[in-house]
This record gives C-alpha cells, sequence and structure tokens, in this order.
C-alpha cells in the first residue's frame, strides 16, 4: 500500500503544501468527521487534556466530498473499532485508518453500535441513572432515524446528541 | 438460574399474560378466603419509597393469603436509606433476607436497575412516572372478567400525559388489538414517544379532548386522576385540575354494557352517585389486585 495513502488521497491541497497535519509513523487517523465535531470526537474517545498521546487535531478542512470536514490523529495508539464506532453517532461519514509504519493498514468506516454504554447522559433528570446509584448509562441504538433509548428510563433522546455527551 | 423479575409490560409477550390472567382466575377463590399454603415457608419483602395503599395492602394481602410471611421497609425516614444507603446496596441487603422484592421508587428506571443488583425476583410497584405492570395486569384482568378483551373499544380519561397507569395499559392494549379513544387536555396529552411505539405495535389511536362525544361509541372508559405530584409546575396543574368529571347524568349517553374503570384514589373526576350505578367496577377492580398479585409472586417465586 503507498504511503499514508489516506491523507494524500483524501486530504486537499492546502493540507499537502503547508503540511498542517503531517504524516504520522504509528497510530490511527480519523478522517472524513463532520466539521465542528473533532473536539467531540475526542470526548467520546475519551482522549482529554491528560492524555499523554500525541494528538492532532485539524478542523474545518477543506474537502471535496464533505466541503469542510475535520480530522484527527492520534499517534502510537490503534484503536478498535467498537471503540471508534461510537463516532458515528456525531459524525457519520468518518473513516478509521490504521497506520503503521507511515501505511494504512485498516481502513473502515464507522458504524453505529447497536448499544452504547456509559457514553452519553440520559437526558430525563428523573432516570435513575442519573443519580448516585453505582450505574452506568446504556441506551438501545436505532440506526434510522439515530434514536437512543435509555434501557433503564425508556426516555428517548433523538436531537442535540452531543450535547448529552458524558 | 434466570429470575424472573417483573418490570415493565413491555418485557412479557401476549400468551405470557394470558398465562397469568388465567393463574390469576384460579387464584380467586383464594383471594376471597379460601385457605392456601402455596407459599408456606417464603418471604416477601416490601420496598415503598413513595406512599401507596392499594398496591401494597394488596401485595401484603396476596402473599398472606397463600401462606407467606411478609417484611416491610416501614417508613423510608426510619429505615438506613436515610443515611444516605443507595438503593443498589438496599436491594442487595434484603435479597439476603426475602425471596422477593416488592418495590415503588420516585425514579424511573429503578426497578430495572434494581433487577441487576438483584438475587432475587424484583416486582415493579410503581418506578416514578415509569411502568407499573402490576397495575396493567390488573386492569386487563378487570377487562376481562367484567367485559371483554377482544374487540375491544375502550377510552382512557385524564392525565395521559404523567400517568404511568395509562403508559402500561395502552401498551399492553396494543397487543389485544383494542380501539383506543384518548380523552384529554391538550397539555395532558399522551407523549409523542408513547404513542409512536403503540403504532409499532399496531394500535388503533384516537384523540380528543371532548369526553361526552366518546360513550356512545365504548365498552370501557377508564378514568384517571390528574396527579398534582407529578406536575413541575403548580399552576399547570390548576389549569387541568377538575376537567373531566363523569356524573350519573353523563351516563345517559353510555352503552348498556359500559364499565367504568379507575386505579384509584380518585379525587372529584367520578361523581360519588355514579357508585350506585351498573357501571361502576372501579372497587371490584381494587380487588382484582389481589388474584392477580397471587399469581406474580407464584410465578416469581417459581411456584407450579
Amino acid at each position: 500500500m503507498k504511503r499514508n495513502e489516506t491523507e494524500n488521497k483524501t486530504s486537499d491541497c492546502s493540507l499537502k503544501k503547508g503540511m498542517r497535519v503531517r504524516p504520522i509513523k504509528h497510530g490511527t487517523v480519523i478522517d472524513h468527521i463532520t466539521a465542528g465535531q473533532a473536539l467531540n470526537v475526542l470526548k467520546i474517545l475519551g482522549i482529554s487534556g491528560t492524555t499523554t498521546a500525541v494528538v492532532s487535531v485539524a478542523m474545518n478542512v477543506p474537502s471535496g466530498v464533505l466541503e469542510k470536514k475535520d480530522i484527527v490523529k492520534i499517534e502510537d495508539r490503534e484503536l478498535k473499532e467498537e471503540e471508534v464506532d461510537k463516532v458515528s453517532l456525531i459524525a457519520p461519514d468518518a473513516t478509521i485508518n490504521i497506520i503503521r509504519d507511515f501505511e494504512v493498514i485498516g481502513k473502515h468506516r464507522v458504524e453505529l453500535p447497536e448499544n452504547l454504554e456509559g457514553v452519553m447522559k440520559c437526558d430525563n433528570p428523573n432516570c435513575i441513572s442519573n443519580t448516585v446509584e453505582p450505574v452506568i448509562s446504556k441506551f438501545t441504538v436505532n440506526k434510522k432515524p439515530v434514536e437512543l433509548r435509555c434501557i433503564y428510563c425508556d426516555h428517548v433522546i433523538s436531537e442535540g446528541i452531543a450535547e448529552h455527551l458524558i | 438460574m434466570m429470575l424472573r423479575h417483573i418490570i415493565s409490560m413491555k418485557d412479557f409477550s401476549h400468551d405470557e399474560i394470558d398465562i397469568i390472567l388465567k393463574r390469576a382466575k384460579d387464584f380467586e377463590p383464594i383471594a376471597r378466603g379460601k385457605k392456601s399454603s402455596l407459599l408456606s415457608g417464603k418471604i416477601l419483602a416490601t420496598l415503598f419509597y413513595e406512599p401507596s395503599t392499594r398496591t401494597r395492602l394488596s401485595f401484603e394481602t396476596a402473599m398472606k393469603r397463600l401462606g407467606g410471611e411478609v417484611i416491610d421497609l416501614g417508613s423510608v425516614e426510619k429505615s438506613s436509606v436515610a443515611k444516605g444507603e443507595t438503593l443498589a446496596d438496599t436491594i442487595r441487603v434484603i435479597g439476603n433476607y426475602a425471596d422477593a422484592i416488592v418495590l415503588r421508587h420516585p425514579r424511573e428506571g429503578s426497578a430495572r436497575m434494581a433487577a441487576q443488583f438483584s438475587n432475587v425476583p424484583i416486582l415493579n410497584a410503581g418506578d416514578g412516572a415509569g411502568h407499573h405492570p402490576t397495575q396493567t395486569l390488573l386492569d386487563l384482568y378487570t377487562i376481562m372478567r367484567e367485559s371483554s378483551l377482544s374487540n375491544l373499544r375502550i377510552a382512557l380519561v385524564g392525565d395521559l400525559k404523567y400517568g404511568r397507569t395509562v403508559h402500561s395499559l395502552a401498551y399492553a392494549l396494543s397487543m389485544y388489538h383494542a380501539d383506543m379513544t384518548l380523552i384529554s387536555p391538550k397539555q395532558l396529552q399522551m407523549p409523542d414517544v408513547i404513542k409512536k411505539d403503540l403504532k409499532k405495535q399496531g394500535a388503533s389511536i384516537t384523540e380528543t379532548t371532548n369526553m361526552e362525544d366518546v360513550l356512545g361509541d365504548i365498552d370501557v372508559l377508564y378514568v384517571t386522576r390528574i396527579q398534582k405530584e407529578r406536575f413541575p409546575d403548580p399552576a399547570e396543574y390548576q389549569k387541568v385540575a377538575g376537567i373531566y368529571r363523569v356524573t350519573a347524568e353523563l351516563l345517559e349517553k353510555a352503552l348498556d354494557n359500559l364499565i367504568i374503570m379507575h386505579p384509584l384514589p380518585r379525587l372529584d373526576e367520578i361523581d360519588p352517585a355514579v357508585d350506585r350505578t351498573k357501571y361502576a367496577r372501579y372497587f371490584e377492580q381494587s380487588f382484582y389486585g389481589v388474584p392477580v398479585r397471587m399469581a406474580l409472586l407464584a410465578m416469581a417465586m417459581e411456584v407450579a
């Protein structure tokens, strides 16, 4: 496979020329993130300011397909499919590229999982999952349209999904 | 072994409901006083974090008439709950004392959570504005005994937004392909998410704000109290309090075989003069809670 195929193929000219985000040697590149959602993607993946990994974030990068997109690169960490599938909640077009030695060795489009655990907060303030009880929020996922149903109180979240991220 | 928790009507198939209703009919003589030792040696714990009269006493009656014992958490203020113990811990502790737990709790989803922590069956006796499956089953039983579950035309009237009993009942009735009319003021209409669920089940639903218009076309009128305690804003409650009132005069328009049900307690939504009419069934309904809960207790404690 060609060297860092993802970036060379999917990113635009300005990215290549200015190298806004340089190719990584090992790790994960999440491309085609809905513009403006990169920080929420990090939040979903549990990557906060305390991380020791090298993380690059590019936002509102011009893109042929999406017009604008965000890109996140996490060095020296290969994210598993089930970890990144959660990203599809807020960035349904995102693609995941696993890089080893500058080469893309795995690529897949995110897909909504059937269940979500510990990612979202139920927006029913009277739900038992919003108390001191030792429970983790859990939702079953309806894919079209995207609807999350709390397994505890049956409350459904269908709008403003990013606002409910824990 | 899988524990048989009773959390929501959604956990039951049509066939399972029919089995429970049939079992309840077998228990009716015992509910009326015939001796039984079916649950002898078994202990039921009742945990009521919110007030209850009918549900608590009918569970106790059901258990005792089947020869079992009941232990009670008592008032929440006097128990370890007042010291800040979580529900999850309370359930794990009580599960070591009893063979099944009846739980009423003000939070939605509390019974589902309790089931995750419990090593004995949980019977949900109401979780906030969520589910109240034992009430629904006794409502179905009342319809079966006093009217009919097939080709049923039923109107649900009152607070269809916050009322947990009507949500569970409407869901169950959709399994019986009942023709449902929902009567409520605009601000207390059944939530869209619930109506969507019902329609998915193939339910036939009509909505109206006028009770009088439908009285001549229904077999069952299910009246509910507009519950002050569920309103976030007392001013909103005042706008709708007392909006529907069933009176003997109003019932002149009713079909001969109409029955009127109410989960009780009632305020002024059914005039006391209606109690003396042939239509009233709400006191029979409260009795039927005993045989239905007997069937559920026997099922939960796996007594054949």
